[in-house]
Parts: C-alpha cells; structure tokens; sequence
C-alpha cells in the first residue's frame, strides 16, 4: 500500500473537494490544477455537496485484488449537482434497485483493508438519497 | 519523409502458452516475421507490451528480447500505452524508417497473462484506468466499459441481443483462423446465456485473458529488400499512421458515450491517406468488449451516433459485408494479449491485402485499415495500408 499516495487524496476521498475554474466557471472534480475545457489555472477550492444522479451503473461478479470479499458490488457514474462526474461504488442499495436517474448522496464507507498488517482505507461511496435538500 | 512498407509478418497462435515463456513467445514472432521479410539483422527492435513489469516482474524488455532473438547490440525499446502498446510500438518504428534514421525495423507486440491468478490480472488490466479516481474505487476495467454499454442500451433504447452480431461475426471469423483462440462459431443462444463479468458485459461481450506474440518488419517501399518481398509474397504501404489521446478517466470525458480519440486518429488517418471511410475494405477495429465495437464504428465514420448495433445485424461487418470487421476473429475471438494485440491487427491487414488470409480473404481487399485502442478510448492509434501490387 502507497501510505503517501493515499495520503495525499485524502481530502477529495472525505470530503469531495474540488476546485472552481476561474475564467470558465466550471466546477472540476477531482481538482486538477489546469482547467482542461479553458485549459487556464484553476485553484479556487470548493467542496461540493455529495448530491447527484446515477448515470450508469454496473454490477461486478469478477474483482480486483484486494476487493474479493465484496463481490457482487454495484458501481456507478454519478453526475453531481456541481456539474462534473465522479465513478464510484453504490452502497445501502441491492444491485437491482438501481436505477439511471436515481437520486444519491455521498457517504464515508471502508473501501478496502489491507489485511491484518496493513491500513484500512476509507473514501466515498453513494447510497439512495434519504434527505431531501 | 520516406514511404514505408510493412515486408514481413509473423505471428504465434493466440492462448493459454503453459510451456512458454514471455521471451520465448516474442522469439517466435520476430523470427518468423525475419523469415517473412528475408531480413537477417535489423537496425533495431520495438517492443510493444502492457504488463510484463507488473505479472512476470520482468521490465526492461528492448534489450531482453534483442539478446534473446539473437540481435545483441541492436537499439531497443519497450514502448506502453495501455492495449494500446502493439500500435503505438508500431507507430515508432514507421517514425523511425520514414524520418530515415533507419532502414529496415522489426516490431514485435508480446503479452503473457495467463501464469497469474484472475484477481491480479483484473488489477493489472485496471492500470489502464485513472488510479487514484478509478481503479482506487475498486472498479474494474471490465466494468468501466459496463458503465458505457448500460448508458448507451438507456440513451438510444438498444437491447442486450442488439450486440451479438460482433460476437458471432468474431467468432465465425476465428474458425478459419489457425491462430485464433477460439476456432468455433457461436450461436445467437449461447450469447442469451453467457454468464455476467460485469453487468450488461457478459462473457461474449468480452475479449479472454491469453497469451501470443505477433510481429512485422518495416522498410522503405522502394528498398531492394522490399522489392524482393514484393515479389515473393506482396507487400502493405504504410498510407497513414495517427494518435489521439482523450482523458484517461471516463468520468472526465464531455461525452462519454462518443469516443472523441476514435474520432480524431481516425479523422487524421483518413486525411494522410486521402481516403473516405467508404473507400476502406476492412477495418480491424479494438473489440475488446461489443460495446467498444460500436463506439468505434461510430466514432470512425462508419454509422451514425446510436447505429452501431445495426451494421452487426444487417450482416454489413461479414467478410462479404460493406465493411468486413474482425476478420480474422478481432479480439473477442482471435483473442486480446493486451500488448501484442495491436500487431496482431496489423498482421492481419497486411495478410488480406496481400492475399494470405486462406479461407477468410476479402475478395479485391485493397485498403485497410487497424485502429488499437488504449484505455476506455484514452490512447487511439490507427494505420491505414495499402496492397502494393
Ligand atoms: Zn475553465
């Protein structure tokens, strides 16, 4: 496990924070410095509000390294309020409720451990919408 | 610039190489490809791969595979770019042989996968994703391309059966193909009932883990060592080489559903070559999953947005259809060793317009054209070639 590299996110995977472009306006997520519509310096930050819709989704039987306990899980497209789209996993849900167009918040779930020697790490997931706002 | 040929060929059969190692396999490519061209020592050896750092521990693949097909000394290097890695590997080698700064060049694409557990190869194949913002999510690369195929079946109302015709073409393709993976047709039913990888992707709808190595050899079309190979076996002008790139998230895309690097090398391509989609005779095109297939005929020219499904059902992707695809099995059924499989394209143009491609030739196959993709749709790289007759 990268302890640096996972470090280094850890703001984007608690709290969804990305940046605003400044000429464009656009809200980007994850940031990435360079706005890539402008391509002009994009550094206001701003952490978005965990509400969006399922674009797409899909359910895995097969999984990667590390991730084998939990198949069959569902992940998913989100198109967020703020504008950009983020892919990650759907939780509180069975693989057959979701829909395209469903409404989901943002939520701090375990996203893998690495065994008994290593970190747990945590990060986003999207469950149904349960508050309005 | 020069114009390039390509003058030989040579391939492994596609599959599960137990006994074979990853430098054994490309040592069969390069040496049958040598063979094909007359050529006894190149001026140096591009290697195309994906993975062998991460499944066999083994990088530093140029002068690994040099040594061992016997050209010590040579220049050689490994080039990457995700499946994409056969093309681009390709790419640098007509760069090299046009720019003049060598004569005759040896290409070589070489994946093995199949010494390792699925777990770690569905963790490998998902470096081609964005780490931190994909991969990290646990999603596979499998499932990636899901997330395209279930938006595009709710956005233009398309049905699972729409996408099986890429299958049966694939594989009744790759039944008259001696190199192919699996050398057996499939049924409209067998695709109903192929099980899930990640849903609406299911077993027919996906490339297989495998093993091969494929290879060619470049020089300038009007060489003394291209006019022999001329006469021996024909040869394939190089008419157009092209990369694109896009973003390599897909949530970062402004449409994910039209692969906009499809749409940019293919576009570039047919600019250089001075050629409409129309006037290609057959397009090996990246199915490494059904839905890449639409999206790539889309994204090419070759049907209208939300149309793809149809050439598959109207039989227009048939060898006898009006754009044969996958005509030696494409990489559903020939088979995708990730690295390798940009050659394996490549090979298999020069075949049909050289007329060596037996029981699956396109008749009068003049122009065609092989796009490798990298990623979802992140690194696209097509060649057009010509028969030179
Ligand atoms: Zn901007």
């Amino acid at each position: 496990m990268h302890i640096a590299r996972e470090w280094r996110v850890r703001r984007q995977r608690y709290r969804l924070v990305g940046e605003v472009c400044d000429q464009c306006g656009r809200t980007l997520f994850p940031p990435r410095d360079t706005c890539p519509h402008c391509t002009e310096p994009a550094q206001t930050v701003q952490t978005l509000s965990g509400r969006g819709e399922v674009f797409s989704f899909s359910t895995m039987y097969d999984a990667p390294e590390g991730f084998e306990e939990y198949v069959p899980y569902t992940v998913a497209l989100i198109e967020l309020e703020e504008g950009p789209m983020v892919t990650a996993q759907l939780t509180d849900v069975r693989p057959e409720e979701v829909r395209i167009g469903m409404p989901v918040e943002m939520v701090t779930r375990k996203l893998r451990d690495e065994g008994p020697e290593g970190q747990i790490l945590y990060g986003y997931k999207f469950r149904p919408r349960v508050r309005e706002s | 610039m020069r114009e390039v040929a390509v003058i030989g060929i040579g391939q492994t059969p596609v599959g599960e190489h137990w006994e074979r190692s990853l430098r054994h396999l490309a040592h069969d490519a390069v040496k049958a490809a040598l063979q094909d061209a007359g050529v006894e020592r190149p001026d140096a050896l591009y290697v195309g791969n994906m993975l062998s750092g991460e499944l066999t521990g083994q990088e530093h693949l140029g002068a690994l595979i040099a040594d061992f097909v016997g050209l010590r000394g040579i220049e050689a290097v490994k080039i990457e770019a995700a499946c994409g890695s056969g093309a681009a590997a390709f790419r640098i080698g007509y760069m090299a042989v046009a720019g003049g700064l060598h004569d005759v060049v040896v290409v070589v694409g070489v994946e093995k996968m199949t010494d390792s557990p699925s777990e770690v190869i569905t963790s490998a194949l998902a470096m081609a994703a964005d780490q931190e913002y994909e991969a990290g999510q646990g999603i596979s690369f499998v499932a990636l391309n899901a997330l395209l195929m279930r938006r595009y079946m709710h956005e233009f109302d398309i049905p699972h059966d729409a996408f099986s015709g890429f299958a049966i073409n694939a594989h009744r393709n790759a039944a008259g193909n001696p190199n192919a993976m699996f050398q057996r047709p499939v049924t409209l039913e067998a695709y109903r009932q192929a099980p899930m990888i990640a849903d609406p992707i299911s077993l027919l709808d996906s490339s297989p883990i495998c093993d091969g190595a494929a290879a060619v050899v470049l020089a300038p079309t009007d060489s003394e060592i291209a006019r022999q190979a001329r006469q021996r076996h024909g040869i394939a002008r190089v008419i157009a080489s092209a990369v694109a790139t896009d973003s390599v998230a897909i949530h970062d895309r402004r449409d994910p559903l039209f692969l906009e690097a499809v749409a940019l090398s293919s576009y570039k391509a047919y600019e250089q070559a001075q050629v409409q989609p129309s006037d290609i005779h057959l397009f090996e095109l990246h199915d490494a999953f059904s839905i890449t297939a639409v999206l790539s005929l889309e994204a090419a020219g070759f049907a209208r947005r939300g149309k793809g499904t149809l050439l598959a059902m109207d039989g227009e992707i048939s060898i006898e259809g009006r754009i044969p695809v996958s005509t030696m099995g494409g990489l559903k059924a020939r088979g995708h060793p990730v690295g390798a499989t940009g050659i394996y394209q490549i090979v298999e143009v020069v075949q049909q317009l050289t007329g060596r491609a037996g029981p699956n030739q396109v008749q009068h196959a003049g122009i065609g054209m092989a796009q490798n993709v990298g990623g979802s749709g992140a690194t696209v790289i097509t060649h057009i070639l010509e028969a030179a007759d």
